[in-house]
């Protein structure tokens, strides 16, 4: 086995009560990708945070290249080689390329020098990696995927021997990560380390020689990849057997209970985000919309959950209209038994400073059931959040805790029992299981495919493909706005991938 | 040839009641375009226009004065600073409390070192900045349109006016040219990224801080030894305010910053001028309409004519490490 580039030995951190990493060794060999896998909340960040010394630990010991070292802050850690490509991109927005890798490593007072000198490096690195971007360009105007190409950029330019990467895929589309991984591999094959942390088990079999697991802070194993598979990892991450695609029955479609015709809606600066979308979604099915993010999904779950103004187009709910001026009521809508889980629950669907029991009614709370005359029934409220905690395993099972506290898994499952224990006729689910854990993500696709084996019409709109693979009845895919194409079930990866990247679509136009 | 005096001499004033707001403003622009509001440009300059008048008329030296003047603006950044960095802090919150105490403790203070109401001893010559003579002043002075140009527009400051246009390029140079100002503008946008990138996000706001404070200690003394021979209780008016709106309206750059403190200026000087003379058709206007009028035109440009203004994201938001 090659030399270890990195050596962690007895790590140990905790924020508080909370133990993030206990008692860690990890080793890296020289040259090598090394995958760390496990699921959120499992102390991965963390451990990287204190490699890149973002963080200290309260134990253990850290070897670089077979040396201790003590890595107290971010410097620290460039000067060993260490290069961080965090998940949200360290990046300022308006400044040029150029800017964004000097920044912190100028080389004298004033800019000049250093910017001729990344010129040139840059120049030097395009060449030698594949890593091509256009070094005036402002950040914000580039897209996500070269945005990371700058990261990575930036740590090399820094002259990193040793570069870990923080779910580098959660923002790209499949044919961004396939050129991602390429020019991991040339890294690899120019003599670079990789750590590469991801809870997409695919990533892994994919492209690592190596892969540790972790869980609930500790390291429990670590495998070659080739000898290992998807199910063992899978296992490991949540310490039982769990199901990548949830069993279901064949679907009976009945009744159309959401109709959607010729929908256009555009944003404030008048860019086109849907354009001309029509689709129907029975009672007893699920239709899932797949998708790169931003490709007018969001809008079209706002327009039809009546938030977003639609310029043209009708949305029929059982047969009746809904209002798109943007300015339906949510309320009416929830009585035509139209229940929404959005994709953004912090911001639109929890109000995170309440309590579990406030935001299990929220939106409810004129119902008569949880009203005693014009006050509210706490007793009646805190009976049904009680209910609901027990019904979708909320953890901890305490209605009086502030909904911050929970973990994002249960943040999710507040939403989704709360709109589904309202017996809509009409589910409309956005990122059903984003920021969810692997356990949790099995228990909420179940619920939702109880909810169409009840009869229920049901709208996922999801990025995450196997999602929408391992739930939908039917696939339709959206890029620029558009339906580009409808897929049954058992559509490919490739093939929806294809359709989600415009190609198919682009090949159509020409 | 009347008109044309007429005009040399608003311009003139112009210049004069720029300098403060110049002063603010770039200030301003440091500690904004580093991520830190400050709201307590007025206290600041509040400060070291009484530190300044009281150190020059007891020391008797205008230089003493200036240094004193900064120095306090200085300590009174500082402690933004201290609130809203090291602490932090609501920022908002921490410069309105900088501009209370300023206003409270400079009358305090005033009245009980020189018991004269709050007020400052009038300055002496030397005490003060003088005008400078530029060479050939006097000699063009009877020169038609060259003259009133050269010996009042250009000429005939005192060194603080000069010091006020010249920060203008030098700012723009330190923003976009050097090493501080790139880290300034990027810890403005991004403290995480500066963080990641092995700078401390806490020393680099502080020094920026210290700048906006040289600079406003610089404004209060011009307010109280150069416009003015002396400390006048509230003598900033609401200055700090203006060079804030200043600021969005020059949307953080600046050069436009010189421009926009300048056309405040000319509204304020023009507003001086036109005060009881009839205007053509109109007629005689009365004083209170002539002084409102540069905040009614503030908040006309502010509304509509700037287009949008976008301040340094991550202005206002202390920075904390994230998880």
């Amino acid at each position: 086995m090659a030399q270890a580039a990195i050596e962690l030995i007895g790590i140990n951190k905790s924020f508080g009560a909370v133990r993030a990493n206990r008692d860690i060794n990890l080793e890296v060999a020289r040259g090598t990708i090394h995958g760390i896998v496990g699921e959120n909340g499992a102390g991965k960040s963390t451990l990287m945070s204190i490699l890149y010394g973002f963080y200290q630990a309260d134990s253990g010991e850290i070897r670089v290249g077979g040396k201790p070292v003590s890595i107290n802050t971010s410097n620290d850690a460039i000067a060993l080689g260490i290069g961080m490509v965090h998940q949200h991109f360290m990046l300022v927005d308006n400044f040029t390329v150029l800017e964004n890798v000097i920044l912190g490593a100028e080389n004298d007072v004033l800019l000049k020098s250093s910017i001729a000198k990344a010129r040139s490096e840059l120049d030097r690195l395009e060449r030698e990696y594949g890593l091509e971007v256009d070094p005036d360009a402002v950040i914000e105007e580039l897209p996500v995927g070269l945005q990371q190409r700058v990261e990575i950029l930036k740590a090399l330019y820094r002259g990193a021997e040793i570069l870990i990467l923080d779910e580098p895929t959660g923002v790209l589309t499949p044919a961004e990560a396939d050129h991602l991984f390429r020019i991991l591999k040339q890294l690899k094959d120019q003599g670079k380390t990789i750590v590469l942390i991801t809870h997409k088990l695919r990533e892994i079999m994919a492209i690592t020689d190596t892969v540790s697991v972790m869980r609930q802070g500790t390291m429990v194993a670590t495998r070659v990849t080739k000898e290992t598979t998807v199910g063992e990892l899978a296992e490991l991450m949540v310490g039982r057997r769990v199901l990548l695609r949830v069993e279901k029955g064949q679907s009976e479609a009945g009744a159309v209970k959401l109709s959607v015709k010729n929908l256009t809606v555009k944003d404030s600066r008048g860019v086109t985000m849907v354009d001309n979308v029509s689709f129907d979604v029975r009672g007893g099915e699920i239709v899932g919309i797949a998708g790169v993010a931003g490709n007018g999904q969001s809008e079209l779950l706002e327009a039809i959950s009546g938030i977003r103004h639609a310029v043209s187009g009708e949305v029929m709910l059982d047969g009746k209209p809904i209002d798109l001026t943007g300015k339906a009521d949510p309320g009416e809508l929830r009585d035509r038994g139209l229940a929404h889980v959005p994709e953004d629950r912090h911001h639109v669907g929890l109000v995170l400073a309440f309590e579990e029991n406030e935001n299990s009614i929220l939106g409810y709370h004129d119902d008569e059931r949880y009203l005693k005359g014009p006050f509210l029934d706490v007793d009646a409220i805190m009976a049904d959040a009680k209910d609901k905690i027990e019904k979708y395993d909320i953890r901890p099972g305490n209605p009086r805790l502030k909904t911050a506290n929970f973990s994002g898994g249960n943040q999710q499952k507040i939403v989704l029992a709360r709109e589904m224990e309202q017996d809509p006729g009409v589910l409309i689910v956005g990122q059903p299981t984003r920021g969810v854990d692997v356990g949790a993500i099995e228990f909420i696709h179940k619920r939702l495919i109880a909810m169409r084996d009840q009869g229920k019409a049901v709208l996922v709109v999801s990025v995450e493909l196997d999602e929408i693979r391992s739930l939908s009845d039917r696939i339709l895919v959206m890029f620029a706005g558009r339906v580009v194409g409808e897929r049954g079930p058992d559509a490919t990866e490739g093939e929806l991938g294809l359709l989600m990247a415009g190609v198919e679509h682009q090949e159509a136009a020409e | 040839m009347d008109m044309f005096n007429a005009i040399v001499q608003v311009l003139d004033s112009t210049i004069r009641l720029s300098v403060p707001l110049l002063l603010a403003c770039l200030a301003g622009l440091y500690s904004e375009r580093a991520g830190i509001f400050d709201i307590g440009l007025e206290g600041k300059m509040l400060v070291g226009a009484f530190a300044g008048a009281s150190a020059a008329a007891v020391f008797h030296s205008a230089l003493i004065g200036l240094g004193t003047a900064v120095l306090i603006s200085v300590a009174f950044a500082l402690v933004h600073g201290f609130a809203s960095i090291t602490h932090r802090g609501n920022q908002i919150v921490s410069g309105v409390a900088i501009n209370f105490i300023a206003a409270g403790s400079t009358i305090i203070l005033g009245q009980a070192w020189f018991q004269q109401g709050g007020r400052t001893p009038a300055l002496q010559p030397g005490e003060r900045f003088e005008a400078i003579t530029w060479p050939g002043a006097d000699a063009v002075k009877d020169v038609p349109v060259i003259g009133p140009i050269y010996g009042e527009l250009i000429s005939g400051h005192s060194i603080l006016v000069y010091f006020a246009f010249a920060m203008v390029p030098f700012t723009w140079w330190v923003l976009f040219r050097t090493r501080f100002g790139l880290r300034m503008r990027a810890v403005g946008e991004n403290p995480a990224a500066v963080d990641t990138a092995g700078i401390s996000v806490a020393w680099l706001r502080y020094r920026a801080l210290i700048c906006t404070g040289i600079l406003t200690g610089v404004a209060g003394a011009y307010l109280s030894m150069v416009q003015n021979g002396g400390f006048v209780k509230d003598m900033t008016a609401g200055k700090g305010y203006i060079a804030l709106a200043a600021l969005i309206f020059a949307k953080w750059k600046p050069v436009n910053a010189m421009f926009a403190c300048l056309l405040f200026g000319f509204l304020d000087a023009a507003a001086i001028r036109l005060q009881g003379s009839p205007l053509p058709i109109i007629g005689k206007v009365p004083v209170q309409f002539m002084q409102a009028l540069p905040y009614v035109l503030t908040v006309v440009l502010l509304a509509g004519f700037i287009g949008k203004a976008i301040p340094p994201r991550a202005g206002g938001v202390p920075y904390v490490k994230e998880r």
